[in-house]
């Protein structure tokens, strides 16, 4: 039996979800194979999205025209805002999710989606013919064909749980796992690493003693991830903190030989961004405690998740260590911390449009690419999808650059760097963060996502209005003046800023680049900025504010943009550069970057093979009509 | 340029010009070991020997007679100082010798070196930085001993190094900054920035340090830019010629016989000068005019150091407080120095006088014809001008780009001093972080994002 489709991805998780909704939105017919239907975007780690760097992954996603912000603002169980002091470029949200309600929505949405077809199936083979994809075959014996296809199986592929000394061959929460794919992928030439991320116990809701706890409770009034969602307003569930003692770091060093990171069972490295509670005594002995955040999994679920103590020692030691720490005393797991080993493709194996560089028209997206994270594999997803799709259609790539988006900066470094470690997004990560802002992803991608054809009309008209609407009051900022009467003077006293030089006048938006000068101190100035909408002040306060900052790092991405713009001609000889290291011409060759930037940032080329290829492009490019000849013979 | 260039074997006599009790010739390219195969007769083949061994033989000429006996060094790629090949030809001294063991490696196939050019295919390969390739092109041109001790300081890297551990600073503080924000959760302590702007003022002093250097090693680079002077008549162009050690300028004893700006270069203390005499002026009743104002403005504007010279055997003439006044006016920056020249005739000047004229500067008394006091002179115009920067072990920045790097980063943590003044969030004291690191990576060559994630995990306990 075989069936044809545009396009066909394997997986439904994050990036699965994305890849297959992206597709179809862009008027492919789409096929979504899964495990398991009942996986579909699942949360097998913690039942979080966002955080920094991560929350402006989400938003980037949203305004593209993606799934995972709408999905998280209507099944979140509580919202908050980070990092509010720390500056307008890395605050961020983060959301507790019901995560059985996350998956049952999302399911519906891929369910719902015209032209995607949402099936159950595991894919044990790769069809490959001369170096492009026909299609994928199943265990169950089917075999579908389509041009383009998108892997995307997480931490399912030869998966591997380990428990203190048991270990056994399972995907994430004892589901199925895909053995047949991993030595599909070898025998098409892939290089495959062996990863570990891990998790910790899930415990009982009513064994818990919450009055020794510290309650953490979402934002008063909180927003949501979408731009299309504006205020949520349900009841949300609290969080709670304790932490670990020297009884419990004790208990943990006793049976650190017993953990299977520690054993030997496990050889593959583990994401230094979420250590276990092994890991971190290791690394940090003086620490008198860590942390451990108490998070419910659904409104409906008596499963608590204990974010922090990710482990994989034997059960006993879990009852044990956890049962030291406060409110914990009495705890019952529900289910023990493991560490999960799994297969992951070496990302330098792929291009910036995320297609493989050995097999046309095969995508790969997520933690297949050796990322962890929810957010990142989504953001792999969506431009996965989309580009399978333009290359269905013979359409050019979207490749977002480091100075557009964060999702830029993470394909830029898989594809570019590789990663021996799964590879988690941070802000430090983002050279240009202050321009990356999670209130400004609209304004940096909706365009895109419009063009693209994924952002619909309401989603564009909502974009519009409220750029213009900020547009309006900035204007009107910088128009009105307010000089030095008495009674501005005795508003600016009150206010706690410097008053007025005689016969000075300043423009509302330099009185707002005060340090001191809140929008609402700026309302007590001139009250008839009293009607603008909060969402819209906000915005105007932060570019306002942050102006001079924002320029001088738009001049720093002038500078980062001329070595972008600097092309590689495609397939050239690194070998036959005279002068390039030896070094250099093989990660050159198996990279193969587009550009002297992205060459600049690949790991063992140095400096001095940068200036070799800049002297070597120069003088072919200096031959232009030879060039020319070449294309046309 | 071409693109084939590199792929060229190149060929350079590389001692000193002169006689010396060895002479070497230096080839690097890949046929560096093939040409001098065909050149040297010896017991071992050249292309069978192991990298980085000595090899006795015979240089030849194509008849097949002994030019010179010699040791060959064969050094292949790439453990060598270009990367390439490289075969040393270590002969007997002489230059005519030398010049034929060169034209011999021309007539196999090499190419006579560019100057630098050893050193830009190092650096093309990757086997020096650019702050290294670039002290070793000041090594080569360096017109003084102390030039040279400073190039081969920074050879060792001792610039690379004091903005390494710069550098390492400002990563430290941005991966503080981007701890907390990454991990807001994890309790992290947070940044205090009180201890942060101190840590900035601390990084920019220690740049105000190496941007001082910076003047001091143009001068060693460049030369000292000395402008003499004085009514006409004094003995200007004579004293230059005595500082110089021949005759160069026209001189004689009537008054106004320099007609133009002179230069020349010298070195004085170990240090090159370059020497301007303003011209004499001609004599008329104006002492402003005779001193020829406009001129010795201009000359004491663009000066590092100015010398009065003055008449020991006239008077004060009012011409020489005109020119003491317009040196104090024209020359802000510049250190002055005087001179009392003529001291071998009997003395008419007081010393009083002079010493009120003078002022702050130092005076020393100098006779151009009999030489006496030019000693003198000199040790001091080099002292004037070093100040205390002028220790051999100091650091200093010899290189435009290097001082602009520099100074570009200093701006940036000012700025990053300013925000955190100014109570603005710390994150936006990381974009002023990044252009200074940037800016520092400049003069190392380094990128940057990547270090500071690997420090952030290395430094501090996150994780969910």
């Amino acid at each position: 039996m075989s069936e044809r489709f545009d396009v066909i991805v394997v997986g439904a998780g994050h990036a699965g979800a994305e890849a297959a909704l992206a597709a179809a939105r862009l008027g492919m017919r789409t096929l979504a194979l899964t495990l398991s239907l009942r996986g579909v975007a699942s949360m097998p780690c913690n039942p979080s999205i966002g955080g920094p760097a991560k929350g402006q992954l989400v938003r980037e996603i949203d305004a593209l025209g993606g799934e995972m912000a709408l999905n998280i603002d209507a099944t979140c169980m509580q919202l908050r805002t980070l990092n509010t002091s720390k500056g307008p470029a890395v605050q961020t949200l983060r959301a507790q999710a019901d995560r059985f309600a996350y998956s049952e929505r999302m399911r519906r949405v891929l369910e719902r989606q015209p032209r995607l077809e949402l099936r159950q199936g595991t894919v044990s083979e790769l069809l490959v013919e001369r170096g492009r994809v026909l299609g994928v075959a199943t265990k169950e014996g089917q075999r579908y064909f389509a041009p383009a296809v998108i892997l995307t199986t997480g931490t399912y592929m030869n998966a591997r749980v380990h428990i203190g000394e048991v270990n056994f061959e399972s995907g994430p929460r004892g589901e199925k796992t895909t053995n047949r794919l991993s030595a599909s992928l070898r025998d098409h030439g892939f290089e495959l690493v062996r990863f570990k991320t891990g998790t910790p116990a899930r415990v009982r809701r009513d064994s818990i003693a919450y009055e020794k706890l510290e309650p953490l409770a979402g934002d008063p009034d909180p927003e949501g991830f979408s731009f299309m969602t504006g205020k949520i307003r349900r009841p949300q569930a609290l969080c709670w903190i304790t932490y670990t003692n020297s009884r419990t770091h004790e208990i943990i060093h006793a049976n650190m030989h017993r953990a299977a990171m520690y054993s030997g069972a496990i050889t593959g490295p583990g994401p230094r961004y979420c250590p276990s509670i092994e890991a971190k005594l290791k690394m940090f002995p003086d620490k008198e405690r860590h942390q451990v955040f108490i998070e419910p999994e659904g409104w409906d679920s008596e499963e608590m998740y204990l974010a922090g103590v990710s482990t994989s020692l034997p059960r006993e030691v879990q009852d044990q260590f956890l049962r030291t720490i406060p409110g914990l005393e009495n705890v019952e797991i529900l289910r023990y911390g493991y560490a999960i080993e799994y297969d992951a493709l070496v990302p330098t194996q792929i291009d910036a449009s995320l297609m493989t560089k050995s097999v046309v028209g095969l995508f790969t997206a997520g933690q297949v690419n050796g990322t962890t994270g929810y957010e990142e594999a989504a953001a792999q997803g969506i431009v996965a999808g989309i580009n399978a799709a333009r290359f269905v259609r013979g359409e050019e790539p979207l490749i977002l650059d480091r100075s557009q988006a964060y999702i830029g900066v993470l394909i830029d470094d898989l594809v570019t760097k590789g990663t021996n470690e799964p590879y988690r997004m941070l802000t430090s990560r983002a050279e240009y963060r202050l321009l990356l802002r999670h209130d400004n992803a609209d304004k940096r991608l909706t365009p895109i996502g419009r063009q693209i054809g994924l952002v619909t009309d309401e989603r564009y008209r909502v974009f519009e209005e409220r750029w213009s609407a900020v547009e309006a009051v900035r204007e009107r900022l910088g128009a009105s003046r307010v000089g030095c009467t008495e009674a501005v003077q005795e508003v600016l006293r009150r206010l706690g800023t410097q008053p007025l030089r005689p016969g000075q006048a300043l423009t509302l938006a330099e009185l707002l680049k005060r340090p001191e000068i809140t929008w609402a101190k700026l309302v007590e100035v001139d009250p008839g900025l009293a009607d603008v909408d909060e969402a819209i002040s906000r915005q105007v306060e932060i570019e306002v504010k942050y102006e001079g900052y924002i320029a001088k790092q738009e001049e720093q991405v002038e500078r980062f943009r001329r070595l972008e713009a600097k092309a590689i001609p495609d397939g050239l000889d690194y070998f036959a550069i005279p002068g390039l290291s030896r070094e250099a011409c093989e990660k050159l060759s198996m990279i193969r970057p587009r550009s002297i930037g992205q060459a600049a940032r690949i790991s063992g080329v140095s400096p001095a093979d940068i200036s070799v290829l800049l002297v070597y492009l120069h003088a072919r490019g200096g031959r232009p009509q030879a060039k020319a000849v070449a294309t046309r013979g | 340029m071409r693109a084939g260039t590199v792929q060229d074997t190149i060929a350079a006599i590389a001692t000193p010009p002169g006689e010396g009790a060895i002479g070497i010739v230096r080839m690097s390219g890949p046929g560096a070991v093939a040409i001098a195969e065909r050149v040297v007769q010896s017991t071992r083949r050249l292309s069978q020997v192991p990298s980085h061994s000595l090899v006795h033989g015979k240089v030849v000429d194509e008849g097949g007679r002994v030019l010179d006996e010699a040791l060959v060094a064969v050094m292949r790629a790439p453990r060598t100082y270009t990367g390439e090949d490289v075969v040393e030809i270590h002969c007997h001294g002489s230059p005519v010798v030398l010049q034929q063991v060169l034209a011999r490696l021309l007539q196999e196939g090499a190419r006579p070196a560019e100057p630098g050019e050893f050193t830009k295919r190092a650096f093309l390969n990757g086997k020096l930085d650019l702050a290294q390739a670039e002290a070793v092109i000041d090594l080569v041109r360096a017109k003084s001993p102390k030039g040279a001790q400073i190039a081969a300081m920074q050879l060792e890297g001792r610039l690379s190094a004091r903005v390494s551990a710069q550098r390492e600073e400002i990563l430290d503080l941005l991966a503080h900054l981007q701890a907390v924000i990454d991990y807001p959760e994890e309790g992290l302590v947070d940044v205090d920035p009180g201890e942060m702007k101190r840590r900035l003022e601390r990084l920019v002093d220690e740049i105000d340090q190496l941007l001082a250097g910076a003047d001091a090693g143009r001068i060693y680079r460049d030369g000292i830019r000395l402008a003499i002077v004085g009514r006409p008549n004094v003995g200007k162009s004579s004293l230059l010629n005595a500082l110089l050690g021949e005759e160069r300028a026209i001189v004689t004893p009537i008054a106004g016989t320099t007609r133009d700006v002179i230069e020349e270069r010298a070195l004085l203390g170990g240090i090159p000068f370059t020497l301007a005499d303003t011209a004499g002026v001609r004599a008329t009743d104006d002492p402003v005019e005779a001193i020829g104002v406009e001129r010795t403005r201009q000359a004491v504007a663009g000066a590092d150091l100015v010398l009065i010279v003055l008449d020991g055997s006239e008077a004060l003439a009012p011409e020489d407080l005109e020119v003491a006044e317009l040196v104090r006016q024209a020359g802000a920056g510049a250190r002055v120095l005087v001179a009392v020249n003529k001291c071998d005739l009997p003395r008419v000047l007081e010393q009083a006088a002079v010493e009120r004229l003078a002022g702050p500067w130092p005076v020393v008394w100098v006779s151009a014809v009999t030489g006496e006091g030019l000693a003198r002179l000199e040790e001091t115009a080099a002292a004037q001008v070093l100040g205390q920067g002028g220790a051999p072990s100091a650091i200093l920045v010899t290189r435009a780009r290097h001082r602009g790097a520099l100074a570009a980063a200093r701006r940036a943590l000012e700025d990053a001093g300013e925000t955190i003044a100014r109570g603005l969030p710390l994150d936006l004291v990381s974009v002023d972080l990044q252009e200074a690191l940037e800016a520092l990576g400049q003069v190392t060559g380094e990128s940057v994002s990547e270090e500071v994630v690997a420090r952030i995990f290395a430094q501090f306990c996150v994780g969910k």
